[in-house]
């Protein structure tokens, strides 16, 4: 992900909530103080502790972590709605923390669409001025804005919706109503704090499909916050896994599934379904090792996979023969799945050969 | 008099005197000394007091009455309507004299709440956004709803003499505070979420405060100012002992002369001006969805004349 450009940049943020909280984060630029000598000291409390990442464009950075582990505070921080005890914000290269009132607000309006898990809709508002909300304070004219809010609220399919009130309209129908708030001034990012959490299974996973879907589309630069691993792993181009205000580990789903960084990685990670996640190339074994143990197999009838196609593709080509499966990357062929190692795979075992490289 | 000359430790405060009172008693010193800057503010006060009830008058009471009906219904609903048409015909027939006398008093009470909210709004929205300014507005607040009438009653006609304008600032002064408290209230009551998704799609203080914070905080602000109208109508016969006219005067002089019946007429026509103006803006508090979501101009009257003007399409 280093060659895209990083559209969000955080650097060192840090966040000390109470009235000390300057002299608290001196002493731990002088001293590195603990968290609990700071609760202790200052009164103080952390609640983010040097977060560093970035997210390039396009890209969908979840952050996952467990309530109370600092993942809302620190989504508030790219917009400004929380200013950082230390660190700073760059957005497009812009610092965030450096701007005055007035470009702030552009760039809240204009460069940054925001979802809540309050929903926070405006009751008093119809669907459609809830939709054109930004525009409005920009002064877009009328016209513009209806345009716009037919558009949004195509989007999300609500066509129809648009003189009802918040009221009027079902959790999930909320939601959608928030995503078109966010997407209506067509802006850069997308922030999203925990925005299914509030609704019930289906129906989020029914969001879950109409965000991926727009996402898709209109292929915005989003940092996705949630506590629920499944819906990272979904919905995440990369995770990053959130502890007690601590960026434990980032990286992409397949990494932090099958490479976790510490023991509460693995924790998290242990009751996942490995089949949506593992690649054929994590598996496979070199097409000349397989070659060795077995000299003279005619491949012609064998499936063919690429090395990017999950354990769960694998399998579907699996249970049609009883081959082993042939990964081909751009026409030549690359690697071999045996029905062991995808049996082990989906384990979550390592049954490849150790000389399996990363072919893709 | 003998004044103790021993200093009792046990019981100081009959020993010590300090004179508060006669202190105090300057004020109206300093009232009379300065009635002559308060009277260009005093005549302009005077002016909108009485061209307030020159209009109620010069209105024919059936027709003034059909009026209230109407806003009655467009700001309530038509069973309110039905109670305040019914309340006001009682008050006509109390006695001939009643209806005029109404509607003086409904001037003062007028002019006494646009008064109120002038003054009212701005403290309570500044008091909903700080905490130090609901600190420092609290107490005195405590002390205009506290404090009995007839304290201030003479410094505010050593200042500005008896009549309409004394009356309308000494019911200021006792039915301001709940509409600074309940505006307060509804400020702080808004949902913060909802005022955080304002800034964060780039709303102005300004616009957060006009598009999310009035606007959702209205049923609490008209429910203060609900109180506020109870409140003024509560003052008239006090302010009436500094010859303000009107309803509150009759209930005074029935009692100087122990008149039960005129007293009677005197206090149900406040009652009845009470539940009309009570009704109606109970009936502007009511929320949206009580509505039915519909704009204003949909319902009550204006929502039939409307409906009969309008193409069908």
């Amino acid at each position: 992900m280093t060659d895209r450009e990083a559209v969000i940049r955080c650097e060192g943020i840090w966040k000390i909530f109470g009235d000390k909280s300057r002299q608290a984060m001196e002493a731990v630029r002088r001293d590195g103080l603990s968290k609990k000598d700071i609760r202790e000291k200052f009164d103080c409390v952390v609640g983010v502790q040097d977060a560093t990442f970035s997210v390039g464009r396009g890209e969908i950075f979840c952050i996952m972590g467990l309530s109370g582990s600092g993942k809302s505070t620190l989504i508030r921080h790219i917009n400004r709605l929380i200013e950082p005890t230390s660190g700073a914000v760059y957005i497009e290269g812009q610092n965030v923390n450096a701007m005055n009132a007035r470009d702030l607000r552009a760039l809240r309006a204009e460069r940054i669409g925001m979802v809540f898990q309050s929903m926070a809709l405006m009751p008093h508002r119809t669907v459609r001025d809830n939709v054109v909300f930004s525009l409005e304070v920009r002064g877009v004219p009328d016209e513009v804005r209806r345009k716009v809010a037919d558009h949004a609220i195509e989007a999300v399919d609500l066509t129809g919706w648009d003189r009802k009130y918040p009221d009027e309209l079902s959790g999930g129908m909320q939601q959608r109503v928030g995503l078109a708030r966010a997407i209506a001034a067509d802006p850069t990012i997308l922030l999203m704090d925990e925005p299914f959490s509030a609704l019930d299974p289906l129906i989020r996973k029914q969001l879950q499909t109409t965000f991926m879907k727009l996402s898709a589309e209109l292929h915005k630069t989003t940092v996705f916050i949630t506590h629920d691993l499944d819906e990272a792993i979904r919905i995440g181009d990369r995770i990053a896994i959130m502890k007690d205000g601590v960026l434990v580990q980032i990286g992409t789903p397949e990494q932090i599934v099958t490479e976790p960084a510490d023991d509460y990685v693995a924790d998290f990670v242990a009751g996942i379904s490995k089949l949506d996640l593992v690649t054929a190339a994590r598996i496979m074994q070199p097409v000349a090792q397989y070659r060795k143990e077995h000299p003279s197999e005619p491949m012609a009838d064998w499936p063919v996979a690429a090395p990017t196609d999950k354990l769960n593709r694998l399998v579907d080509l699996a249970v049609g023969t009883e081959h082993p499966i042939l990964i081909k990357a751009d026409g030549a062929e690359v690697g071999v799945v045996t029905k062991r190692a995808l049996l082990r795979g989906i384990q979550g075992r390592d049954e490849a050969s150790t000389s399996a490289t990363e072919a893709a | 008099m003998a004044e103790p000359k021993t200093f009792d430790w046990l019981n100081p405060f009959a020993s010590v005197d300090l004179n508060f009172s006669e202190k105090a008693d300057g004020i109206k010193g300093w009232a009379i000394a300065h009635r002559d800057a308060i009277q260009p503010i005093k005549r302009s006060l005077e002016g909108f007091i009485v061209s307030v009830e020159k209009g109620l008058q010069a209105v024919p009471p059936m027709v003034m009455l059909a009026l209230i009906v109407l806003i009655a219904w467009q700001a309530a609903g038509r069973r309110v309507a039905i109670l305040v048409g019914v309340c006001l015909l009682v008050l006509g027939f109390l006695s001939p004299a009643a209806w005029g006398l109404a509607m003086t008093t409904l001037a003062i009470v007028v002019a006494s709440v646009i008064a109120c909210a002038i003054i009212g709004l701005p403290l309570g929205v500044l008091a909903g956004k700080s905490d130090r300014f609901e600190s420092v507005i609290r107490p005195v607040l405590d002390t205009m709803q506290t404090i009995p009438a007839f304290v201030y009653l003479v410094p505010v006609v050593m200042l500005v003499g008896i009549g309409n304008v004394s009356g309308v600032l000494v019911t200021i002064i006792f039915a301001l505070p709940p509409l600074v408290r309940l505006t307060s209230l509804g400020i702080r009551g808004v949902n913060a979420g909802v005022v955080e998704a304002a800034r964060a799609f780039g709303a102005t203080p300004r616009q957060i405060l006009f598009k999310v914070e009035l606007p959702l905080a209205t049923p609490t602000i008209l429910a203060g100012l609900n109180q506020t109208i109870m409140l003024s109508l509560s003052m008239v016969v006090i302010a009436s002992m500094i010859a303000v006219k009107g309803l509150g005067n009759e209930v005074l002089r029935a009692m100087g002369r122990l008149d039960a019946g005129k007293a009677i007429i005197g206090g149900l026509g406040i009652v009845m001006l009470a539940i009309v103006l009570d009704r109606i803006t109970q009936g502007l508090g009511r929320s949206g969805r009580d509505r039915g979501h519909l704009p204003w101009w949909q319902t009550g009257p204006v929502g039939v004349v409307a409906k009969l003007f309008r193409r069908p399409d």
